[in-house]
């Protein structure tokens, strides 16, 4: 009986780690193993002529972060993106879904169309939007037209950054729309029939039942937000072709570390280091957002 | 009263209206800016009916310039044979970790949640290294294999196998079937809800990345539709005409799929919330 059932056993861990072996391959070779490989680089300067070569800088890398211009420029754009991004989308999704939400007929069809851009890969949107955003394009016409003053919002390294503010915060939030529509459905009728006895209209409603119910979703909402506007890259960097221009108005840090990494020669230790950088920050926002928040997240 | 509903609901058309068009506006210029000739486009008009309707710029992109068909091409095989791999490798990796006993079985699990957490810009300049070192960069065996597995989906399929009937397994197993034969005969059949939302998410997060083959490819014959519209644009930098055809000629694919999947779609992004 014994016997039977160690070898059962057996066959069990030899078939679950045959299961688990492409995984696990990846898992080492190109997720775990970089992890450590970047700790490594971290602290390295790297020559990447013929072969590669690896010199032991300490902390440097890290020093170097704080004397930076450019990092600081890229923080500060970052970190003024996210503070604007994270809650202006939240909050049209938020909206949107109550809306659709609301019982109204061609509901499947708004959802449909507003759930187009998120569909729409980062490069062609920011393509389009360029072609709107020109100076002679389709905003600026009809910004025009209502007596609003243009913009040459592509090249004005005051708006060039709130051009992709207005881009992401319009694509991104059908998404968390979709998020939201989900949990709406999930509040029990009884609550509102409550409210209504109470005596509460429409706006009553959406925020002293709807808004406290969804809590722990805007929080999973806010988190996935954060992470996703910090690591901003794609739009800057077809926007500004590569460089963050205009005047480093769009330079972002995850652009930042990619020019630092594959732009220039010899810094790819310094961009690891900033890569780390980003990932602490990413870390202790989304914990002071649950903090705040003080709901346990959805995973 | 009545009337006060009926007012609240024409405002609440009206909000949905106006966003809708506002959703709108942007593809509708673009596909009608696709059949403008140069001279419409230049001129500034704003008519989205193209004054002289064209097809030009499609041929232009397709027949004249002969990279974009190569371009179309690499996307499709690399997004599809990402997308083949995460379905089935996901799915072995997460049914091992929901049904299986065996040692490291915690752990592993552990791992893979952690894995979660890591911003990709940590593990992307060692991931290029190590495909410098395996001779990789610039192809699609450096494209494909890094993603063919994604922890996300590894999680979601585990909790969907967890939720899975196990007396059909058994019945299998009295029937004879090995692991492998109860896998692929009972369970992947079984498990299409769950495959088709992460097939959507995996194709068209493969489809749309624009930064890892920014990174690993820089041979203009193994670009994905991306870098070559990105590059499209830096050569052609005042012919909207044809960078919005390109853009549209990219947008189509997914939208297809999204027409024939959009209920799984909708289910998976409640599921998985993930990018």
């Amino acid at each position: 009986m014994k016997q039977t059932l160690t070898k059962k056993m057996w066959r069990e861990t030899g078939s679950a780690y045959l299961f688990l072996s492409p995984a696990l391959f990846v898992l080492l070779l190109f997720i775990i193993g970089p992890i450590v490989f970047a700790v490594f680089l971290a602290f390295h300067k790297v020559q990447l002529l013929g072969a590669t070569s690896f010199e032991f800088v300490g902390f440097d890398n890290f020093t170097r972060i704080a004397n930076d211009t450019r990092a600081k420029i890229a923080l500060w754009n970052t970190l003024k993106y996210v503070v604007i991004v994270v809650p202006c989308q939240t909050i049209l999704a938020l909206v949107l879904a109550a809306t659709l939400n609301a019982g109204l007929k061609g509901e499947r069809f708004f959802r449909i169309v507003y759930f187009l851009p998120t569909l729409t890969s980062s490069a062609v949107l920011t393509l389009i939007f360029m072609w709107m955003y020109n100076q002679n394009g389709l905003i600026n016409h009809v910004l025009e037209a209502v007596g609003l003053p243009t913009y040459n919002w592509l090249g004005d390294p005051d708006v060039a950054l709130n051009a992709i503010m207005i881009m992401n915060i319009w694509s991104t939030a059908p998404y968390f729309m979709v998020i939201y529509l989900a949990a709406l459905q999930d509040i029990p009728d009884s609550l509102y029939e409550a409210a209504e006895l109470d005596g509460a209209n429409a706006w009553q409603k959406f925020w002293h039942v709807t808004v406290p119910y969804l809590r722990p979703v805007t929080s999973f909402v806010v988190i996935m937000g954060l992470i996703g506007t910090f690591q901003l890259f794609d739009q800057s960097y077809i926007f500004s072709a590569g460089s963050g221009g205009p005047n480093n108005s769009t330079l972002t840090v995850v652009l930042l570390i990619y020019q630092y990494a594959f732009k220039t020669l010899g810094t790819m230790g310094y961009a690891a280091a900033l890569a780390f950088a980003l990932a602490i920050i990413i870390l202790i926002a989304t914990l002071l957002q649950r903090k705040l928040s003080k709901e346990e997240s959805l995973y | 009263m009545k009337r006060k509903i009926r007012i609240g609901k024409a405002l609440l058309y009206v909000v949905l209206i106006i966003y809708a068009i506002i959703t709108l506006i942007p593809f509708l210029w673009a596909l009608s800016s696709s059949f403008k000739t140069l001279e419409e486009i230049v001129s500034g008009t704003m008519s989205i009916v193209p004054k002289q309707f064209t097809l030009d710029n499609y041929k232009q992109i397709f027949v004249e310039q002969e990279l974009f068909p190569r371009w179309l091409l690499n996307s499709v095989i690399i997004a599809a044979a990402v997308t083949v791999l995460n379905l089935l490798f996901n799915s072995m990796a997460g049914y091992a970790l929901a049904r299986l006993q065996f040692p490291g079985r915690k752990p592993l699990f552990l791992i893979i949640l952690a894995v979660l957490m890591i911003p990709a810009q940590v593990t992307m300049i060692p991931n290029y290294l190590i495909l410098k070192q395996l001779g990789w960069l610039n192809s699609y065996q450096g494209m494909i294999v890094p993603t063919m597995i994604n922890a996300t989906f590894i999680f979601m399929m585990r909790q969907f196998f967890i939720n899975f009937p196990k007396e059909l397994e058994e019945a299998a197993e009295l029937d004879g079937l090995g692991r492998l034969g109860i896998f692929f005969r009972i369970v992947l059949p079984l498990a299409r809800p769950a495959l088709a939302a992460q097939a959507i998410f995996v194709f068209m997060s493969s489809w749309n990345d624009f930064m890892r083959p920014l990174i690993i490819l820089s041979d203009p014959q193994l670009f994905t539709l991306p870098l070559g519209l990105n590059s499209f644009k830096g050569q052609y930098i005042s012919y909207w005409n044809y960078i919005m055809a390109a853009s549209m000629v990219f947008t189509l694919p997914v939208l297809i799929i999204y027409a024939f999947f959009n209920r799984y779609f909708i289910k998976g992004i409640s599921f998985t919330g993930g990018k």
